[in-house]
Formats: C-alpha cells, structure tokens, sequence
C-alpha cells in the first residue's frame, strides 16, 4: 500500500446537453483532468458509469472513452454501483495505485440522461431497486425514498417543511458554481408548495437529473509532490453494502452501509466526525441527507433534519454540506455523481470553490450512495500544506 | 327427462363471493346519454377497479370458497371459471386462479362460455366429477366484468362481481344436492362476435321467449321431478338481469315475494353476467337455517338455464363466518362519476 | 420484466409465498436460499397470512414505464405478521384513508398489462383488512 493523490480534476457542467453525447461528455472531462494534472499518458482508465446501455444502448464504455478521450492501447474497463458508479470507480482507481501495479490512473464519471423519455429514465433508474420485488410491483426509485421519509416523520415527528434546509443550502450554493445545473436559489415557500412526484417527496425534495462527466487523475503521493501546488491526498477510500431491497432490512432507518463505509473512512484515516470541515453527501432526496448525516456520525439518529434546522449545515455552519451545491442542485447525473463530489470537495481543499470557499479547510468527507443505501462509498480528502 | 342426480350424493361445502368496491348510479349514466329521460332498470351497479378483472375477481372469490370449506386447496381435482369476459381469448384463467390459490399441479382447468349461465355449467359438472367419484373436491366459479355499448341500455346493468363454489361429498356440505336440471336451444337473443368489445341484443326478444321460457321451463321440470311445491322451498335465486325479470318469473312460478328477496342483488350491484345467479345464492346461504330448501336457477343468452334444489345442512351456520359475507361486499361502496367509469373500463383509449 | 421471470416467481407473485427457515424458525419473503437472518440453508415453502400493517405508503404520481394508465397509484412497505416487510401497491383504498400502522390484507390483482396484445401481469397487493371495515 502507497499513499494516493489527486494530481488532476475536470469536469463538464451538469444540465441538458443536447448537442453533446455520451462519450464527447466522458471525452471532454477526462482531457480537462489530464490537462489540470500536466499529464499525458495514464496506464488505467476506469469509467463510472450507470445507464448507459438501458438509456443509450452502448456498453464497453472503458474502451470508447480510452480511443475518443485519445488514449487508445490503455487497459481500460467500466465499473456499476447503480448511483455509485462514480465514486466507485475512484476507489477502482485508488485501489490499483495504492497497490502499486498502475502509476496514474484515470477514473471518469459519466452519464447522459436526457436521450430518453422521462417514463424510460424513471425505469432505467428503477433498476438501481429490486427488480423482481421492488420495481415489478410499479415502485419507482423515488417511491422507495419517500417511503423512507414518511416513516422518518413519523417516528421522529417532523413535518415535511422540516426538511426544506437541505434544498434550500443546495439551491443557495448551487447559485454560485458555474458547473451547476440549477443556479437559483429556493425559498422554504417554494419547497413547501412544489409538486408531488411520489407523497411527500416533492420536485424540490428531489435532485434533478442532468448530463455531466467529471474525472480525476489519481497517482502516487510522490509524484503529486514533483508536480507542485496543492498535495491532495486521498486519506480514506471505503465501501460497504447493505440489502437491495430496503424491505429485506430489519430498520430501514438505520442505512447500514452509510454507517459502516464511513466507521471504514475514519478508521483508515485515522480521523472522526469531528474533524471534518466539509462533507459532500449524496443528496439525492432531503431523506438522504437526513440520513447520511446520521449514518456518518453527525448527528443522533433522527438528528439529521435537526441539524439543517439548526443551520448547521451552511457554509459556516458545523458541517457545511452541498457546497457547491450538491445533487440537488449541481445536478445529478447519477454514475457521474461520484466523481463530482470528489472533485468538489478538491476544489474546496485546493482553496478554487470561489464564492463557495469554505476558509481553512483541511479534511473533506464525501459520500456517494447506490441504490436506496445498498452500496455506499466514502472518502476523505485531506490537503498537505 | 327426468331430474339430473349424481352417483353419490354431494353438496356445496363451500363458497365465497367478490363484489368490486366501486358502483356507478344509473341516473350517473342517464345523466350522459338520455338527460335523465330514461327509466332506471336497478339503483346502481358494481364497476370492477383498473387493477380487476375476472381472474382477480375469481381469485378472491375462490380463496373466501376456500376458508368456509376448510380444505386444502391441493384437494381440488377440477378449477372451473365460467366467464363472458376472460381477461385472455387463449390463455385459461382456470390455471391463473388455480396458480394462485394453490391448486396446483394435480387438478382439472378449464374456462367455461354460455354468456351468463357459464358458471352454473361448471357447477354442473363438479356435481358430476365429484359425484361420479372421479374426484372429492371440485371447484367451480362464475365471473364477470360485463360490458355494454356506451349510451345502451346494456350499459345501465352489465356489471362486475363473481362468486365461486367448492363441490364435495354431501357429508361434509352446509348445502346438500337434491337435484339438477338444465335446458337449453339454441336463441338468437344475445352475442358477441370475436374482437368485438360490446355484445349485440334482441331488445325485447330477450324477455318472454329467451329468459323467461328458459328459466321457467327449467325450474317447473326440476320442481316437478323432485315432486316439490314452491311452498316447500324457503328461498329462491333467479338470474337478475335486472329487478323486473327475476320478480316475474318468480310470481308465474309461485313463488312470493319473500323467496326472493334475499337472493336479489341486482338493485345494488346490476347484472354480474355469469356472476349474477351465484351471488344471489351466497347472499341466501349467508342468512340461511339449516334444514332450509334453495331454488337457484340460472339463465344464459344463446340460451339455456341450469336449475339446482339445495338443502341446508347443520353445518351452513358453523362454517359462514370463516369468510366475508355477501352483504361486507355490498356495504363496501365507493360511487364514482361516469368520467372515472369510462376510465377504468378502458372506453378511454390511450395509444 | 420477461415472461421467464415472471413464471419462476409465480407463487410468490400470486399467493405471496414464501419460506421458513428450518433452522431459526423465522419466516422469509421472499424466499432465497441463504437466510437473511442466521445465514442457513433456507429451503422449506411456507405460505404466508398476508396479514400485516402498513410501515410506511407512498402516493405514486410519475409512474414507472407501464404503470403509466394507473398513476396516481399507492405503494407501501408492510409489516407482515409473521416478521418480513414486504414492497407492494395499495388497492381498494383512498390516499387520505391511508395511515402508518393500518391493518391490511393481500390480494391479488393485476399489476399491468404488457400492452394490448401481451402478458398481464398480476400479483400481490394490499388492501384493508375487509372484515374490520364492513362487518
């Protein structure tokens, strides 16, 4: 095992991008990181990927992004974790560094949503759930979330209103960065009057899918110190699963996975919750902050929405989250969200979030998840001086 | 010809019934085709929901069937579904109902068609595998969601509901079997051609020589070979097309108004096709004492009627109340307008 | 789904079958070879009640694609009464009569239609318990 560092990080802004395809996105982001890094030539390309062959009928996407990204000869393969492709595909990535049998690899998230109907997307998206005992019986991905936040109301007594922070702090963020999909801020009105995709969770509980890619260069931490500027050095890479199903759960609440990849995270980077100046948690619906706050040890459980309501949650609260605006509002182009957070919060450490700054930060967690909880991958980002 | 009995007496040793919550008033319908000119043949009548059809219907029916004889469903040697309205041209929903109940493998499927009279066919013929020996068990349903042209009379009375039968050896019936009869020729009162969604009708051809004929023809022989006056008989089923027919032919028949008032749904409910007679009958057996005669008879357009004197065994009051009674599902209501109707019966086209 | 699939899972489809384990005792839906709670060989059928509550609901208004002509339709978690939760549609009840903790039954209905000319599609749904609502 060898210590593994960002050396370069690129990204596509997230939204319709009508006149740009699956591999011009992957492409294009995956150039912008080599280029930011002053790289040519990568050993390993690992693409994070989710819909590609239901939405645009093209699988082998390793070998596609190597030959259009220009680097046709390198091993290159795509990985799938349904909303955690991105983020795992990093760790794919991590790994083979860490190991030592690849010097630079290239790990790229990409999706491209909108050639397809939105019925064929809110399927295709189904298929991160149990097929034969989830999504056959007619429940779409955003009704198992919903289900999951009614019953957190109705164990902790909050109101749906109670959760309109989260969008809230994401749309405010999401104002400022260029690369965001949604760059206008929501009032807790606007959140409390928005339509019902499936009861209570609302349009404005709920990211809005876009296109996008992002990528990072990853290599050895010696290497990121010949290249000069910030060392940003990967601290934690962990992963763990829970059930497919959440009925296959014995607390549904308690998200087993968020817990377990992020007690892995602290223990590999020898740091906890309190250490933490920012985190990039998979903001999917306003539930899943809620619970990936908690998971995460940042709050009781059942604390989670307490924290937003508190404040905690902004820019110069306790745990600032979404700071560039998270899913909600960056956008979430689902096996390239991963890869976003990550390049994010290295923007943050790297002191290039612009108005989103967060001062003096030294560790950054992120947190991406598949499915309703079912594969989660945590990191933690540490800059050295 | 005489009176239809088995080689070995049987009876009914369960059954069960399924009425779809939602009901569409015929002033609702008068509303939108006549002005409210027309005369109302019933009050309202059941509409089956977006997610039922006769498989379903059947399904519930069969499973309520079930719990009052306390059997095994493995036992069953025969799943028989009469229907004018199988949810599949080819594809039986015996084998769907009979997957879903746990029926299967070792049992007889097989759906049945004579318009409204399909499911009293099959109840013939469990009488006759059970009480030839072939089998102990049999089980046989009739169900429908009928359909009527919108804006025709149909419209006002076709129906959806079902009820279903489990046939077994008369020691173990809360209804023992004293007798059948069936008589049928062939009527040109009422048809539907294939891939046709509405069925044609006669009109008035209907009435005095196709239900009327055949249901009283049916019942005098029946009740002429079993030497029995409408006296002896405590309740009456008749086929409820509406409320007039099965009135008249009860008074041309001798019978009062009180044998039939338990048995007649069609006020409530409309007209459940091949569901029609059958509920009419859990309806009595639910309020019946034992020792108790019941005269069901059927009609079926094309046509013919099947005509069946039961007699209450000790039993009927033990085993009732493992299962929903008649009247929960008629208590079960949810009006909805002719807009919703239209919807649910798929009148509304969508590609 | 393809119609393979939907005849392997016919009888946890359309009864809701499912399995005990022989060495726990405990009672799986749906059935799967390992069981999920003391990890032995998990085998035995076993039919299920389909008694259960409502753990938590969902009115459903953009639909998946082929539920589309049924939208707005509810979904629910239920607590079966012998242990497993298990994901299915509400039916015969209206979204403002739906609480958390409310008793209910399977039945069985259709899901969907494969279009005009394909397969329906039927299994398990949940409604309230009919003998505490009308007797």
């Amino acid at each position: 095992m060898r210590d593994v560092a960002i050396l370069g990080l690129g990204q596509t802004p997230v939204g319709e991008h009508w006149d740009l395809s699956l591999r011009d996105l992957g492409a294009q982001a995956i150039v912008s990181a080599l280029k930011d890094a002053g790289i040519e030539a990568p050993q390993l390309l690992v693409v994070g990927n989710m819909l590609s062959g239901s939405l645009s009928h093209q699988e082998n996407l390793g070998a596609l992004l190597a030959d259009y990204a220009g680097l046709r000869g390198i091993e290159a393969l795509k990985v799938e974790a349904a909303c955690a492709s991105g983020a795992m595909a990093v760790r794919m990535a991590y790994l083979a560094v860490a190991g030592g049998m690849v010097d630079i690899a290239v790990a790229c998230g990409v999706e491209k949503m909108t050639d397809g109907s939105s019925e064929e997307t809110t399927t295709a998206l189904a298929a991160a759930a149990d097929d034969l005992f989830e999504s056959d019986q007619g429940i779409s991905f955003v009704a198992l979330n919903a289900m999951l936040m009614r019953r957190y109301m109705h164990e902790f007594g909050y109101r749906r209103e109670d959760f309109a922070e989260f969008a809230v702090n994401a749309h405010r963020n999401a104002a400022r960065n260029p690369n965001a999909m949604f760059r206008r801020p929501i009032t807790p009105q606007a959140f409390a009057e928005a339509k019902m995709i499936a009861t209570p969770i609302s349009l404005l509980d709920s990211a809005g899918i876009g296109d996008g890619a992002a990528a990072l260069v990853l290599g050895p931490m010696d290497l990121a110190r010949r290249l000069g500027g910030a060392v940003i050095r990967i601290a934690a890479s962990a992963s763990a699963t829970d059930s497919v199903a959440l009925h296959d759960r014995r607390d549904p609440l308690e998200v087993r996975a968020i817990y377990l990849s992020a007690q892995r995270a602290y223990a590999q980077a020898g740091v906890g919750p309190q250490d933490i100046d920012l985190f990039e948690l998979h903001d999917a619906f306003t539930i899943m902050s809620a619970l990936s706050l908690e998971g995460a040890g940042f709050a009781p459980r059942g604390g989670g929405v307490r924290l937003a309501l508190e404040g905690e949650i902004g820019l110069e609260g306790r745990i600032p989250i979404s700071t560039m605006g998270g899913l909600k509002a960056r956008g979430h182009p689902v096996g390239a969200t991963g890869v976003y957070q990550i390049v994010e919060a290295a923007l943050q450490l790297r002191g290039q979030a612009g108005e989103n700054q967060i001062p003096n930060c030294r560790l950054a967690m992120t947190q991406n998840i598949g499915g309703s909880g079912a594969n989660v991958v945590t990191h933690i980002l540490e800059r050295l001086a | 010809m005489s009176v239809m009995k088995p080689l070995r007496a049987v009876g009914i040793v369960g059954y069960g019934a399924y009425i779809p919550r939602f009901r569409l008033s015929t002033t609702e319908i008068d509303r939108i085709w006549h002005g409210g000119e027309a005369l109302a043949p019933i009050r309202e009548k059941a509409v089956a929901g977006l997610d039922e059809d006769t498989v379903t219907i059947s399904i519930e029916a069969a499973r309520n069937a079930l719990a009052r004889a306390g059997i095994a469903p493995s036992k069953l040697r025969a799943v028989w579904v009469g229907s004018e309205s199988h949810p599949y041209a080819v594809k039986p929903s015996s084998a769907i109902v009979a997957e879903a109940i746990g029926a299967t493998p070792e049992t007889l499927g097989a759906d049945w068609q004579f318009a409204c009279k399909a499911g009293t066919e099959a109840l013939q013929a469990a009488i006759a595998l059970v009480g030839s020996g072939m089998a102990d068990y049999a089980l046989a349903i009739g169900a429908d969601t009928a359909q009527g042209r919108p804006g025709d009379e149909l419209e006002y009375t076709a129906a959806a509901g079902g009820a279903a039968y489990i046939v077994g050896p008369a020691e173990e019936a809360l209804a023992t079997l004293e007798g059948s009869y069936s008589y049928v020729t062939d009527m040109p009162d009422f048809w539907r051609r294939p891939m046709q969604r509405y069925p044609q009708h006669g009109g008035r051809f209907t009435g005095e020589p196709a239900y009327f004929a055949h249901t009283e023809a049916a019942v005098r022989a029946l009740m002429e070979g079993l030497h029995i006056a409408p006296e002896e008989v405590t309740w009456a089923v008749f086929h409820q097309p509406n409320v007039r027919f099965p009135r008249r032919a009860a008074q041309e028949l001798g019978f009062q108004p009180h044998h039939i008032a338990p048995g007649l749904l069609a006020e409530e409910i409309g007209n459940t096709y091949a569901g029609s007679a059958l509920l009419g009958l859990s309806a009595v057996l639910d309020i019946a004492e034992p020792g108790q005669r019941i005269l069901l008879v059927s009609f079926g357009s094309g046509a013919g009627s099947d005509a069946f004197l039961w007699r209450t065994t000790e039993r009927i009051a033990e085993r009732r109340s493992a299962a929903p009674f008649t009247r929960a599902y008629l208590a079960r209501r949810t009006p909805i307008d002719y807009g919703t109707y239209v919807r649910y019966h798929g009148k509304l086209h969508m590609h | 789904m393809t119609i393979p699939s939907y005849w392997r899972t016919r009888r946890q489809r359309l009864s809701l079958e499912g399995e005990i384990c022989p060495h726990c005792r405990r009672h799986v839906f749906p059935p799967r070879d390992i069981c999920p709670y003391c990890g032995g060989p998990a085998k035995a059928a076993a039919s299920l009640s389909g008694r259960g509550t409502v753990y938590s609901f969902s009115l459903v208004h953009n639909a998946p694609a082929g539920f589309e002509p049924y939208a707005p339709y509810l979904v629910a978690i239920v607590k079966l009464d012998e242990g497993p939760l298990v994901t299915a549609q509400l039916t015969d009840v209206s979204p403002d009569e739906v609480s958390i903790g409310m008793p209910v039954e399977m039945v069985t209905r259709k899901l969907r239609e494969e279009g005009e000319e394909g397969l329906i599609v039927y299994g398990y749904k949940f409604r309230p318990l009919l003998q505490a609502e009308a007797l």
